[in-house]
């Protein structure tokens, strides 16, 4: 029993991270239809944020709100100088304006950085672990679980009580509206960059506080899984790619915990046929967004 | 008010509004008359500037060549799109918010719906429900009251009586007909020609992308074209 509580704790830790990733991609395909590959880029932007910050003897406070700073700063460069330029361009083409901003992004660390992974000493107290009656926990698996919701709440809000935030969910309708309402699209496009890269900032920490380390490709696989995230959840669909995020990381961890130790080389195989199960299942993604009417 | 001159609207090789020259002045009410495909959709969304065109559009003077559509509504033109095109999964208020959401306040928004409601209780009553739920007759009040939202000098209506219950109809136009009369310049596109007739001051009849006649509703009416064609009366 203790086992199945602690690997829970853990599933909805990486599933929230998974949540927050494909959040971010689908905030941003919901309003320009892009799959913003280079998100991933974003989260290793924060990675090494942290630890230029902490290499330099700041505070990890200050390490923590550079990264998520320098995320969101990137992810709305990403768009000024690459994506708006690409504005009306088939799905196609902007899927390989991504690859390349990724591809781009990946290189420069390589070659002004390192291509190995460098350590991120963080305090202790992030990376002990704690009893919760017979169960014990990774701080880090607590914090992100926190975090998630409160990130996940703070979204909400923003979504459903400010006007910007309705126009983002106005825009996933029918962005050809929303400017008829005189409301930039310049401005909608430039916000859903940026709660994009806050989202990936953040989930960035988190990723790098569980691992201590940050490399070039560091972002690489998060983001593929959270594009399978987000197709599981509803392309489109922001409640979706939450949901997707989690089955996503209750799938994986549940799958490394409890299958025997001679299937466990199948892992990932086993985990993609459940994916491609849902996906014959429910087509459409476990909650399709709201059909969209586009012009 | 509003000039157009010479508008030419291609889409690829296919020329759908092929020279049109329309003038609204203030406070009119001019019906754009025409079978579908004439061009008339066409004019609107190049007036609001979601398609591109040749020609001469001026609204107060200034032209609105390469304005952006956020622009042109921010300058007082505000459109009524054909199908509605309410926001299905945002709330009856949402939908009335984002519509004055560029022109004021938070505080003065707010007013501005509560004022809104007060005229139209059925929105009020379907204020906090899913505006995608609403009837047809419903969401055409909730589309034409979004655009008011903004205050518009000059609105652009898209066949808002398109696939409507004939009682509906008929409500939509006494809403039209009473925004006229309320000082509200409106440009008015449909199909229910003796409708439109009916409460506009000028009309203008378009086929295949020119105008075919044009004149006070008194002229037009008694146009053979017009009594022939669409009044299913004969010459």
């Amino acid at each position: 029993m203790e086992i199945f509580v602690q690997q829970t704790i853990n599933a909805l830790s990486l599933g929230g991270i998974y949540a927050l990733l494909a959040l971010g991609l689908a905030v941003v395909f919901s309003i320009v239809r892009l799959i913003n590959f280079a998100h991933g880029e974003v989260m290793t932007v924060t990675g090494y944020g942290i630890w230029f910050i902490l290499l330099s003897g700041f505070p990890v406070g200050l390490a923590i709100a550079f990264g998520v700073v320098a995320a969101i700063a990137v992810s709305v460069s990403m768009e000024r100088v690459a994506f708006r330029q690409m504005r009306g361009a088939d799905v196609t083409t902007l899927l390989i304006t991504s690859f390349a901003v990724s591809q781009i992004i990946q290189v420069l660390f390589q070659t002004g950085i390192s291509a190995r992974p460098v350590a991120v000493i963080l305090p202790a107290w992030l990376t002990d672990s704690i009893m919760i009656g017979p169960v014990r926990v990774g701080m880090v698996s607590l914090l992100s679980i926190a975090v998630v919701l409160v990130s996940l709440v703070l979204l909400r809000l923003v979504l459903t009580r400010t006007v910007t935030g309705i126009s983002m969910r106005a825009a996933a309708e029918d962005f050809a509206v929303v400017r008829l309402m005189g409301i930039s699209a310049n401005r909608i496009i430039a916000t859903a960059f940026a709660i994009s890269g806050a989202l990936a900032g953040i989930a960035a920490v988190l990723w790098v506080a569980s691992r201590g380390s940050v490399d070039p490709l560091m972002g690489a696989i998060p983001v593929l899984k959270a594009f399978i995230a987000t197709v599981v959840g509803g392309l489109g669909s922001l409640g979706g790619a939450v949901v997707g995020g989690f089955v996503l990381g209750v799938v994986e961890v549940y799958l490394q915990a409890f299958l025997p130790e001679g299937a466990l080389p199948y892992r990932d195989a086993i985990a993609l046929s459940i994916i491609v199960g849902i996906l014959v299942l429910r087509p459409e993604g476990l909650l399709p967004g709201v059909s969209t009417n586009r012009s | 008010m509003l000039e157009v001159a010479s508008l030419k609207v291609r889409y690829g090789a296919i020329e759908a509004v092929r020279g049109l020259d329309l003038a609204v002045g203030k406070g009119e009410l001019v019906a754009l008359l025409g079978a579908n495909g004439a061009g008339k959709s066409s004019t609107l969304a190049a007036i609001s500037g979601l398609t591109p065109w040749s020609g001469d559009i001026t609204f107060e003077g200034k032209s609105l060549k390469g304005l952006s559509p956020e622009a042109i509504t921010r300058a007082g033109i505000g459109l009524v799109p054909e199908g509605r095109r309410i926001f299905a999964g945002l709330t009856v208020s949402e939908n009335l918010l984002l519509g004055g959401a560029v022109h004021a306040a938070p505080v003065e928004l707010r007013q501005r719906a509560a004022e809104m409601q007060d005229r139209f209780p059925i929105l009020a009553e379907r204020r906090h429900q899913k505006a995608g739920l609403m009837s047809g007759g419903e969401q055409q009040m909730l589309a034409i009251v979004r655009a008011l939202m903004a205050r518009p000098k000059l609105l652009l209506m898209d066949e808002p009586s398109l696939g409507l219950a004939p009682q509906v109809v008929e409500a939509v136009f006494d809403l039209i007909a009473s925004l006229r009369s309320e000082g509200i310049t409106i440009l008015l596109v449909e199909q229910n020609v003796p409708m439109s007739l009916d409460i506009a001051d000028h009309a203008l009849v378009l086929a295949q992308g020119r105008l075919s006649v044009s004149g006070t509703t008194e002229e037009v009416s008694r146009s053979e074209a017009v009594r022939g064609a669409y009044l299913g009366l004969s010459a």
